[in-house]
């Protein structure tokens, strides 16, 4: 519940409140309306439960995601990110 | 020093150690605690107290959600299922989180209707493809989580989605911070304080804990490193006899937090007049109440709850552990009635409760090289 995911923004959906992210090849839709302005494409955010929290470098997303599995909770969190079943446009399938 | 070569720099990881023996005076007891779970996970599962002189003490905090309910609303909660026929919605954590008759996850079993969820849209998005029946989403978390809740339920008004609630567990850390300053017998000489709670909430609003209580708070980021750089500060600062809010995790957490976030929080959440906190009793204004503009979407509105209050198993110490009196080995339950597998108290439950951390970390490893 705690957990703050990486993922890289892929794509913004249309109507502004959710984009695609992709983590370790997975490819999520979250919501994205905590972020002013909008994350672009290419950026890195911090996901909690389904909600892009905060903006972040490419080198923090990959020490957070080193962090996720010196923790043990790298499972954990690709299993969150796999599990939202919130996906409005209906992306499910991994890249 | 178990895991120290898998940290990213054990050079600096090393410095910082020496920096911390060098600052720290050696006829003094230093009281650190760490407020967010997350991080008492990150201490535990890298040995950090090895790194450490032994005059450094770290005291574990609050910052565990679902250690902090107390047992009477999942209780409550959970009579939803079969008052409504609603189906119950929740976080993982909170799925084994003993409750009188039982966790959700044991209920699930004996067949009520209860789901897992990973986000407060997954919840709303069942009511919304099950309008038969209602859903109720049981909200849990600091001001991590919030803020996700308000824009759910902003959304569930949006979307008009009549079978939609949501049962609110959101507490405020800052009030349960200065419920430990204020608490008697509680000696403690600095905070290191919460990473993804300041990310929405700021720096801000830990001025009172410099000013009123002369108090250093540093802000750490969750890294060995960087709780090993927020000590370093914590002891500059006690050296220099100065009581500040830094932020080692400047990096994520801005100054004055997520404002959109707060925005959300504002416009659907008002403080409770008080909450009850397991291990701290009641705490004023410490918690999130859904907003009279929302009240159709309020589980506590909509359903008339009736406020159960139920007491914790009296051989359980889960308050004393909660404010650092015990530690978690020192409980009578620990390790025999009460383990991660057959959790008693919730500490025992995420991981980022005390208990759960200290017996993956310090009891299995200590009873591991007794077993050699």
């Amino acid at each position: 519940m705690c957990l703050a995911i990486p993922g890289q923004i892929v794509e913004l959906a249309p109507g502004g409140h959710f984009a695609t992210v992709e983590v370790s090849k997975v490819r999520r839709s979250i919501n994205i309306d905590l972020l002013e302005p909008p994350p672009a494409p290419g950026e890195w955010v911090l996901i909690h439960v389904g909600f892009a929290m905060s903006r972040i470098s490419d080198r923090e997303a990959a020490e957070q995601l080193r962090l996720l599995a010196m923790l043990g909770e790298d499972a954990q969190a690709m299993e969150e990110l796999d599990g939202y079943r919130f996906d409005e446009a209906g992306r499910r399938e991994s890249s | 020093m178990k895991y120290v070569d898998e940290f990213r720099d054990p050079r600096l990881i090393a410095q910082a150690s020496e920096e911390i023996r060098r600052l720290a005076d050696p006829a003094r007891h230093y009281r650190i605690m760490e407020v967010c779970g997350g991080h008492t996970h990150a201490i535990y599962r890298f040995a950090l107290a090895d790194l450490l002189p032994p005059n450094i003490e770290l005291v574990h905090g609050p910052g565990c959600p679902v250690c902090v309910l107390p047992m009477g609303r999942i209780d409550e909660g959970l009579s939803l299922v079969e008052e409504q026929q609603a189906i119950f919605t929740t976080f993982g954590d909170v799925m084994r989180v003993p409750g009188r008759n039982g966790s959700p996850l044991e209920r699930q079993a004996r067949g009520a209707d209860i789901r897992m969820v990973y986000s407060p849209l997954d919840a709303l998005k069942l009511a919304v493809t099950h309008p038969d029946r209602h859903v109720v989403f049981f909200a849990i978390g600091f001001e991590t989580t919030a803020p996700s809740t308000a824009l759910t339920l902003m959304r569930a008004r949006a979307l008009g989605v009549p079978n939609f609630s949501v049962f609110s567990n959101h507490v405020t850390i800052v009030p349960a911070i200065r419920a430990i300053l204020d608490s008697p017998g509680m000696r403690l000489d600095a905070f290191i304080g919460p990473g993804h709670v300041s990310t929405v909430i700021g720096a801000r609003p830990y001025g009172f804990i410099a000013r009123d209580y002369r108090k250093p708070i540093v802000i750490s980021g969750f890294e060995p490193l960087d709780l090993l750089q927020s000590i370093v500060m914590i002891l500059r600062q006690l050296g220099d006899g100065r009581a500040e809010v830094e932020n080692q995790y400047g990096r994520t957490v801005p100054w004055d937090g997520n404002l959109p976030a707060l925005r959300a929080l504002a416009g659907v959440f008002e403080l409770r007049p008080y909450f009850e906190w397991r291990g701290l009793g009641f705490i004023s204004q410490s918690a999130l109440k859904i907003k009279p503009e929302y009240a159709a979407w309020d589980a506590e509105a909509r359903f008339q709850m009736a406020g159960v209050q139920v007491t914790d198993p009296k051989a359980a110490q889960c308050g004393e552990v909660l404010k650092g009196v015990l530690k978690p080995h020192q409980c009578k339950l620990f390790g025999r009635e009460c383990t991660p597998e057959q959790p008693v108290g919730a500490l025992m439950v995420s991981s980022e409760g005390a208990c759960a951390a200290y017996f993956s970390y310090v009891h299995r490893r200590t009873a591991a090289e007794a077993a050699v």
